[in-house]
Order: structure tokens, then sequence, then C-alpha cells
């Protein structure tokens, strides 16, 4: 059983059909017995950074996921989600994140519009399990306004193109990100969650 | 390459989209999910549903359709039409909406784009503009469904949202809206030399051509409803031609 973790922030169901969809036996819930005796965790997030690390401390949630991770189990942070496994993120200030994954959430730079907001190419950096039969060039669909600035670039799977190459999916042994929505993002969004879905079996 | 997008809007009206002639290969056109369904395996790149609803109580019905449509199209969508507060961004988000689309409310409220965008987010906040062109060479507000002017300069406003929080300016131009002699090139050349946030250009489109001269001018993305509704262009040739163009698009492979 998936658990995709409510703290109080947006809608989660987007996510949760998607799974369902999957035949992924998934709840949203915020209780910590049942995020511990899941066999994988989903981080949803939107919005703001210092707002939905609030909610998860409010939940008292963090040493929970914390937790989970160093133990091996699979987490998977979807957008601000992802946002949050690292360290540290400059959305309107300095804020600490949960330092699972190493690395700075920073804002695009000068030029360009933002929020980055569109289908944009995926690129390959490595190839993984988690972006099995995902060809370069296929779109997925992103909206952010700040991205993460990797300390390991090794620790990027698949990257897109805007003004620098933003990780847009990103895994370190058991824990994983994806910076665009894959429940938005059509077929190639579904195959994603495909892979997740064979990685945590 | 970030893509330009290609949005079709659908009017839904008690649960239904009202629309015109009959399309091959779709059981019940006037099924929200159905045409959202259709145009999404064309690659459509977003959906609009607008609720022209009128009446209050059959504004439920629609909150039903936001809830069947996320339940069953995994593109993203908007929501626009009868949103005047936070609340009623809160429930359309719940359901299943990525984005908010607001226009007179906003007017009457400039705060409204602040405290959304402060609770949900810029990235769902879409303010929507009709601007029609003055005397002076410039462009008004316009509001109640394109039936009164504010006399506020239509530049300054989308500046004041993008200012305010919005993280998207739909710009519907009233002058070439329906007339589908192409979009106003002029108004959106301005807005997006301006502003940092993305445009979606409304009102106008006629044939494919049109499409690519906003998108050529720096709109990001282009809405349109009757080419659509009414099979005057299919969304997949649209973005055939647009690649041809070379435009940056998401075709359909």
């Amino acid at each position: 059983m998936i658990a995709i973790i409510d703290y109080g922030v947006g809608n989660l169901m987007n996510v949760y059909n998607a799974l369902k969809k999957l035949d992924m036996d998934a709840v949203i819930t915020g209780d910590k017995k049942v995020i511990d005796n899941a066999s994988a965790i989903v981080l949803p997030g939107v919005g703001a950074f210092k707002d939905a690390m609030d909610h998860l401390v409010e939940h008292d949630l963090v040493e929970t996921i914390k937790d989970n991770a160093s133990k091996g189990k699979y987490l998977l942070g979807i957008c601000l989600g992802m946002q949050m496994l690292f360290d540290k993120s400059y959305e309107d200030g300095q804020w600490e994140g949960l330092g699972l994954l190493e690395g700075e959430i920073v804002r695009f730079g000068d030029g360009l519009k933002v929020p980055h907001m569109g289908w944009n190419e995926l690129h390959i950096n490595k190839p993984h399990p988690l972006i099995k039969d995902i060809r370069d060039g296929e779109y997925v669909y992103f909206v952010h306004s700040y991205h993460l600035d990797p300390k390991y670039f090794d620790d990027v799977l698949l990257y897109t193109d805007y003004g620098v190459k933003v990780p847009a999916v990103v895994c370190k042994d058991n824990v994983m990100g994806m910076q665009f929505h894959p429940e938005k993002s059509s077929d190639t969004g579904i195959k994603l969650l495909q892979n997740f879905k064979e990685l945590i079996k | 390459m970030l893509t330009k997008r290609i949005i079709p809007c659908l009017d839904v009206d008690k649960g239904r989209v009202v629309k015109g002639k009959k399309f091959q290969g779709i059981k019940d056109v006037a099924d929200p999910v159905e045409l959202g369904k259709f145009y999404s395996d064309q690659c459509a790149d977003e959906l609009v549903f607008y609720d022209i609803t009128a009446s209050h109580e059959d504004r439920d019905i629609f909150i039903h359709i936001v809830e069947d449509v996320a339940r069953n199209i995994n593109i993203p969508f908007t929501i626009g039409g009868g949103i005047r507060s936070v609340e009623d961004f809160r429930k359309v988000l719940l359901a299943g909406a990525d984005k908010v689309s607001v226009n007179s409310a906003a007017v009457v409220n400039p705060q409204l784009i602040k405290q959304a965008a402060l609770r949900f987010g810029s990235q769902c906040v879409v303010l929507s503009i009709d601007a029609k062109r003055n005397q002076k060479g410039s462009w008004d507000v316009y509001v109640k469904g394109g039936r009164e002017n504010t006399g506020i300069d239509a530049i300054e406003w989308a500046k004041e949202g993008q200012r305010l929080g919005a993280g998207e300016i739909c710009i519907n131009s009233i002058d070439t809206d329906g007339v589908k002699q192409g979009f106003d090139l002029e108004l959106n050349e301005t807005l997006s030399s301006l502003l940092t946030i993305p445009i979606i250009a409304s009102g106008g489109a006629g044939n494919m051509q049109h499409f690519s001269d906003v998108l050529n001018c720096g709109a990001d993305a282009a809405l349109a409803a009757s080419v659509f509704h009414y099979k005057e262009i299919a969304i997949a040739d649209l973005k055939e031609f647009l690649h041809k163009e070379n435009l940056p698009v998401r075709r359909c492979l």
C-alpha cells in the first residue's frame, strides 16, 4: 500500500486517481502509523515552499518521512514535494527542506518567463528503471518558478532545458522526485508512474 | 524547448458543453468529459472549462463536472466563470482543477488575485482580461461579458495583475473576438514584451496562420473555441502546421 501524504496543502485527489488507475493500492493519509506501514510514500506538494514545510512540521511528519526514507522505503516527491526533499530553498527567503538529497532550490534567472509553465522536452542524463521506456524528447507538463540546483548532477535522471538544465526526475537510492506533474503529463506521465509501480513491487 | 500551447475553451451550461456541429468518433459531444478527452487525444495542451451557468443552484452541477474531468483526463485544465472569492478558488481546486481564471471579480477586488496567489500559489491564478481598443491607441478593460467599459488601461491592469501574483494572463480582444480575422497581434506583442509571466492570446482565431502569427509575436499560448468546436481546425493538424512554421509545439506522434 502506498501512502500519499496529506499535510493540509492542496488537492491530492489527482495523484490518488492516477495511482488508482494503474491499480496501485493507495491511501491519502497524515497518520504516522499508516505511513510507517506503507510499502512506499508519495509526497505531493503545491504552493510555496515555506508554507508547505510549515504544514509538514505542524502535522509532525518531518521525522516520520525522514525515518522511513532512511530505512530504505521508496519515497517519491512530486513538484514542490520533490523540492522539499532537498537541503534548502531560496523561495522568498531561505528555508530548510528535508535534507534527504543534496542541492538547493533557486529562482530561474532573468530574461525568462516565470513560472516555467507548459510542456517541455525531457532529456536523458542517466538510465534507471524509473525512466524505463522514456525516449529523449518526450514531453511533460511543468509549472514552477524555482528549480533544483543539484549538488551532484549524477542524481538527475532526466532534465529539461529552460535557461539552464532543469532537473526533471531525480533519484538517489530509494529517494526520488519529479519536478513536473506526472499525473497531468498524459501518456509519458503515466509511463513514469507505471515504472514507479514496477520499482516498488 | 518549452512549447507553445494550444488551448480549446469549452463553455459549459448546466453540465453540458454548448457548441455546434457533430463530431465523428465521439458519442456525446455535449459531455464535457467526452469532448475534453477528444481534444486531449488530439494533443491539446490544456483545456479551459468556462461555466456560463446563470443560476446559483446549477453551480453544484459544475463542481461535479470538474471532479469528473479531473478523474478522466490527465492534462491540465483551467476553470473559469463565476469565480468571485478565495472560497470559490478552493472549491474548484479541491475538485481537481489545476488553474482558476478570474475576470470581473478581480477588477472589483484586485486583492482577490493576491489572496488566491498567497493561499494556493501563483501557478493556479490566471487573470483573464477582456480588452477593447479605444481612440487613444490603447486598450480599455471591459467587464460583465464585455458590456461595460471600466476605463482602466488594459496594459496597466495586466502589469498590476502580475504584481499582485497572477501566474498567467489570458488576454481576450473584444475587437477581434468572433470575427475570425486573427488575434490582436499588437496587443499580444505589447503585453508579452512588458510582462514576465506567460500570456494566453484569445479571440480572433479563424485559420491556422492566425495561430502562427500570434505565437510568433510573443504569446505563449493561444486559446480558441469555435474553430475547434465547429471542426474548422483539428488540433493535431494545427500542431503539424505550427511545427512546419518552426514553432516549438508538442506534436501528436
